[in-house]
């Protein structure tokens, strides 16, 4: 198969990428609006040519703990769903993460709390970067903002994994998922046949025993384990960090926005060109490990910051840690999966310049 | 150039397809292309629309709340969306159902009567394609060539032999539309 370019919405582009990546295997469960996903992998039925495995488990809670288990045997494994969903399988990622064990998990976001709404939203931002379940632990964290990324970040996603034996998600919303885009597909990969020498795959005579678990009962061990984890996650911060930049370079006020709140700045910021202000975007790529340093050195030479999230406002906490007082910032957002127009966006900066 | 574009009617109008075919259509002929639908309690039964950007550039907001052309296909999407022209827009409307007529002076405002047409030559499957005919003709972005294409691409093989209908369907399209 050669490199490909498509018309396709951003969950199937997510689907047809794990497929062309690789991947071992996809454990899902319906909901909107991901379901694309798993009926894209049906439909494909990869199993027959690569040998990937599709299924569709019971509930969120079995798919999480299918993937558990073929992460422990050192396989390419992923499962994707929508926020409500997520929050069922946090149980599992946080043993994922315990275990330091690679996966992907794809959340297409839709407005909460609770069931909320089916429309995008950007209100799980906390929840992905701040660890999700109990415990000490990150996710590596890719926000894409085009059907394009949504087909990069799975391959991205995969080898970050693996490289850190962490749990990589991609945290999408709604408007990505469902939106139709022009995508270059990448050449199928094969699957990899490589046995893993911390895998679970049945012991040889070679070797001592692999063991994978999220347990330890003696303090002392754990919290060295613990201080394992968060240098790790140092080590991301050192070499993971990826964003993109707009106008920045003679901007006098900065947006800082990701995934469709950043296509939504990038249409913002041309309007405001042209009424005058000098406005630029800082786009954050991965929001685990978080732009902080890119971000505080801008901060010497803007006015102000302003994070634009389909949230009551969780991104510019972070931008505030970044910039440390060095700069106004300040939040805009809309809620409960209403999409904030451009033109919003500007009206919202010029408040935000007035004071 | 840009065509920031929103399609609005009724669910089974063939709404959602036209922005496809499109889109599909402006990729063919190397543009930059994105089709953002309303999905979601408006599908079910009542009205649906799709933003369609076609352009030579990146494309940034893929969401927008003013359009370079509107067309609309039913009364709802007509108090919804005639104010999003932007002035110097156009507005491409199907009379059928339309109980309140477009009133902007600033924009430019085409009639088309697919519906009737579709219905007179018992094609009324068809009719999306005789409004993307209008656009064609009006907004002569997307070549017919191309269009074709996009449809052998949109549509599942079993309908390709309803391409020479559709072609049709799009000429008429072409002759049916009128400056009001």
């Amino acid at each position: 198969m050669e490199k490909e370019l498509r018309l396709m919405k951003g969950n199937e582009a997510i689907a047809e990428a794990a497929i062309r990546a690789g991947a071992d295997g996809y454990f899902g469960y319906p909901i909107t609006p991901q379901s694309e996903i798993l009926e894209y992998l049906m439909e494909a039925n990869p199993q027959a040519t690569t040998g990937m495995v599709v299924l569709q488990a019971e509930s969120e809670v079995a798919a999480i703990n299918m993937v558990y288990g073929g992460a422990a045997c050192g396989k390419k494994v992923m499962t994707s769903s929508s926020s409500p969903g997520i929050s069922l399988k946090q149980e599992g990622i946080t043993y994922i993460a315990g275990a330091e064990l690679p996966c992907l998990i794809v959340n297409v976001v839709r407005g909460g709390p609770g069931l909320g709404t089916i429309q995008p939203a950007q209100s799980d931002y906390f929840q992905a970067t701040k660890g999700g379940g109990h415990g000490d632990y990150h996710l590596l964290v890719l926000a894409p903002s085009s059907v394009q990324e949504m087909a990069d970040f799975v391959e991205l996603g995969f080898d970050l994994a693996f490289k850190y034996r962490n749990p990589a998600m991609i945290l999408s919303d709604g408007a990505i998922g469902q939106m139709m885009e022009k995508v270059w597909l990448k050449p199928q990969k094969k699957r990899s046949e490589e046995i893993l020498p911390w895998a679970t795959t049945g012991k040889p005579a070679t070797r001592e025993r692999n063991i994978i678990t999220s347990l330890d009962l003696d303090p002392a061990r754990q919290e060295k384990f613990n201080l394992k984890l968060i240098a790790k996650y140092r080590e991301m911060e050192e070499n993971e960090v990826r964003y993109e930049e707009f106008m920045t370079e003679d901007a006098d006020y900065i947006f800082v926005a990701y995934g469709t709140s950043s296509r939504i700045c990038q249409k913002a910021l041309q309007l405001a060109r042209a009424e005058g202000i000098k406005a630029g975007l800082l786009r954050p790529i991965t929001l685990f490990p978080f732009p902080k340093k890119r971000l505080n050195e801008l901060a010497d030479r803007m006015k102000g910051m302003l994070a634009v999230e389909m949230s009551a406002g969780q991104m510019v906490e972070d931008v505030m840690l970044s910039v440390n007082g060095k700069t106004r910032v300040s939040h805009f957002g809309r809620m409960g999966g209403m999409i904030p127009t451009p033109e919003e966006v500007v009206e919202n900066l010029k408040s935000f310049i007035k004071g | 150039m840009t065509e920031e574009i929103i399609i609005a009617g009724f669910g089974g109008q063939g709404v959602l397809s036209m922005g496809k075919i499109m889109a599909y259509s402006a990729m063919m002929q190397d543009m930059e292309v994105s089709w953002m639908p309303s999905y979601g309690p408006e599908m079910r039964g009542g009205t649906a629309n799709v933003n369609v950007i076609l352009s030579d550039e990146r494309i940034s907001s893929p969401i927008l709340r003013s359009f370079d052309t509107a067309i609309i296909l039913n009364q709802q999407s007509m108090d919804k969306f005639e104010k999003s022209v932007k002035p110097g827009g156009t507005l491409i409307y199907d009379g059928n159902g339309i109980t309140r007529h477009p009133e902007r002076k600033d924009i430019t405002i085409y009639r088309i009567d697919a519906a009737e047409e579709a219905s007179k030559l018992k094609m009324q499957k068809m009719f999306n394609m005789f409004v993307l005919g209008g656009f064609m003709k009006v907004k002569p972005i997307l070549k017919t060539d191309y269009v074709l294409k996009g449809l052998k691409k949109s549509l599942p093989e079993r309908y390709h032999n309803l391409i020479p209908k559709n072609e049709e369907a799009i000429k008429r399209g072409m002759e049916l539309i009128n400056k009001v």
